[in-house]
């Protein structure tokens, strides 16, 4: 039912998600770390910073995104000059959005992972001649494990369902800029309900699988621990 | 940082030159929190087992760590053999990783994603292949581990996780060994089994041990020296025996535990009555039997509540140890009931306490010839050859 050229916009979307979930990863950690371990007065406001794009419509975010990144702006004037690509319009765009939509969906696991681990098996690896580096990749990052899966299955399922942002920055090129949802929003716009079915249910079903898998990872975390 | 105590920068071990200062450890921290503040200035000597003794709350955990480097809050300085620690008016903190020392936690603290090969492995690899230390087989075969080694840890009893923790720290190959109430863990069914461990580890594995507990029992039996913390202050500090006996430090050390050690010697055995003959200068004292042998050195932990006093040699009494000695010293405690006395018996000196209507009745004052009558002594045979021995000596 669906062609290769209806597909496309779910292989962008799956990239998009892998490619923001990977920097995700790499930027969060030190954030979360921040969060979970810096002894300041500011850490309330740091919070709120991450937790922004929980609340925030994405149609807000998308417009300051747009402000931010348009070739006339510093950013995006920068951008386009080292490129010779803009970031509004463009895949590179939507990346650099989704990190920061996406932001809380890989701070706040990670955060309460480090918090649960609490400071005690560091000072340990201390103890055992671990410098910092050594003690965060052979104690701090397996103990976090399910932290860091829970964190990433997170991100990579909002990334996918991301629209509003997409649409204020992004827009609507194929096989640049239409993933999945601007692709459904748009084969109902021209009530060609067969494909904004296929397409849906495609994604009904990815996120349910998402959310089943951490729902049962948390519960066999649970049992565990007990 | 106006409130911290530098001492003199002159010393020896600031110009290095070889001197004693380089073969101790060199203490003046500060670390000031919401209910309480460390301020503690002592050198010690880095051999054998120096015991932290003090009640919960006295900063004896808090010390241990800032010498580890994991309190970061606190100031002063810290330095071990020469080796500059931490000197924090001239911005000097060496990270705890890079000081050569092993820690054991009062809740072993074992990794538990790791099973016991792994957490041993884990402290072994990062040993520098350079410093003196045991072999991974023999800390294995001295701590009994070779039956737990693939096991996850949490499936260890608590004596077993201890066991581990000591082993693991010891394959760090330290320097100095930090140990924090390692006995003091609710699951640990009989540590009587684990401080012979502990007693043996600066002869036999060549590493100076630092054991804090709160245990006057514990550190009775394994300490050679003894440190005495209260309120975040150093009380006392100096060989076990001498600080024992120093009655004016009642509060910290604990009236109900409060004792001496006397150094004995085993004269012989008494088959018959299951009894032993020690030797304690120009006296001996009858205990139970134990298995060191004739000639062999043995230590008897005597409490001051265990003992009491006469003015005469008493008769017809159950009480099989009566040592004669001069009253040394008498402390009244104001607002109680009772005293304390230090009495001389020759080799030893005893401690008794009694009441203060007893002490005016005999008319105790220092000087007075008296006796000492004992009723329990605790032995120490157990640490070498596994045998528990704490007993009523009544005839």
């Amino acid at each position: 039912m669906l062609t290769l050229h209806e597909l496309a916009p779910l292989w962008l979307t799956l990239r998009l998600a892998a490619v923001t979930t990977l920097i995700l990863l790499v930027v969060g950690t030190p954030i979360a770390w921040w969060l979970a371990f810096a002894r300041t007065r500011l850490r309330p406001l740091a919070e709120a910073i991450v937790a922004l794009p929980l609340v925030l419509p994405p149609t807000v975010l998308g417009f300051y995104l747009l402000i931010l990144l348009n070739p006339d702006a510093p950013l995006g004037a920068g951008w386009l000059a080292v490129t010779g690509d803009t970031l509004t319009f463009s895949f590179s765009g939507l990346v650099l959005a989704s990190v920061i939509y996406s932001l809380p969906f890989m701070v706040q696991p990670l955060q309460a992972a480090f918090v649960t681990m609490g400071r005690a098996p560091l000072a340990v690896g201390a103890t055992l001649r671990a410098g910092p580096v050594d003690a965060f990749l052979t104690i701090a990052l397996p103990m976090s494990a399910r932290g860091y899966l829970t964190a990433a299955v997170l991100t990579f399922a909002h990334t996918v369902g991301e629209f509003g942002v997409v649409l204020m920055i992004g827009g609507n090129i194929p096989g640049r800029t239409r993933v999945l949802s601007i692709a459904i929003y748009e084969h109902v716009e021209t009530i060609d309900y067969a494909a904004a079915h296929a397409l849906s249910a495609l994604l009904l079903g990815f996120s349910f699988a998402v959310l089943a898998l951490v729902y049962w990872l948390n519960r066999a975390h649970a049992l565990r621990v007990v | 940082m106006s409130q911290v105590r530098i001492p003199s920068r002159d010393s020896a071990a600031d110009r290095g030159v070889p001197s004693a200062a380089d073969d101790a450890l060199v203490i003046d921290v500060e670390l000031a929190r919401a209910d309480f503040t460390l301020a503690a200035e002592v050198t010690l000597a880095p051999h054998g087992i120096t015991a932290v003794f003090g009640h919960s709350g006295a900063g004896k955990s808090t010390l241990l760590r800032t010498l580890a480097g994991l309190e970061r809050a606190a100031r002063g300085r810290i330095i071990y053999r020469g080796e500059v620690w931490q000197d924090s008016a001239a911005g000097i903190g060496v990270p705890p990783h890079r000081r050569g020392i092993g820690y054991v936690f009062q809740d072993a603290q074992l990794l538990a994603f790791l099973d016991v090969r792994g957490n041993l492995g884990y402290a072994a690899r990062r040993a520098p292949p350079t410093a003196n230390g045991p072999a991974f087989d023999d800390v294995v075969a001295a701590f009994d581990l070779a039956a737990l080694l693939g096991r996850p840890v949490r499936v260890l009893s608590g004596g077993e996780r201890q066991r581990v923790a000591i082993a693991r720290a010891l394959l760090t190959r330290p320097r100095l060994l930090l140990m924090d109430e390692p006995l003091s863990a609710n699951d640990i069914g009989r540590k009587a089994d684990l401080l012979p461990y502990v007693r043996e580890l600066p002869r036999r594995f060549g590493v100076p041990v630092i054991y804090v507990s709160h245990a006057m029992d514990e550190v009775a039996y394994i300490a050679d020296r003894l440190l005495v913390l209260g309120a975040g202050r150093v009380l006392a500090h100096g060989p076990l025996d001498t600080v024992l006996e120093r009655l004016d430090l009642g509060p910290a050390t604990g009236r109900f535990e409060a004792g001496t050690v006397l150094n004995g010697r085993v004269v012989r055995h008494d088959d018959a009555f299951q009894l032993t003959v020690v030797a304690l200068g120009r006296q001996t004292m009858v205990i139970p039997r134990v298995t060191a042998a004739a000639g062999d050195a043995i230590k008897l932990r005597v409490r001051a509540r265990d003992v009491a006093l006469a003015i005469e040699r008493p008769r017809g009494i159950s009480i099989r140890n009566v040592l004669d000695g001069t009253l040394i010293d008498i402390v009244e405690e104001p607002a109680t009931a009772y005293a304390e006395v230090l009495v001389d018996v020759g080799a030893a000196h005893v401690r008794a306490r009694l009441t203060r209507a007893a002490a005016a009745e005999l008319a105790l004052v220092r000087g007075c010839a008296v006796f000492a009558l004992i009723k329990s002594v605790s032995v120490d045979d157990r640490l070498v050859l596994g045998r528990a021995g704490d007993a009523e000596l009544h005839g």
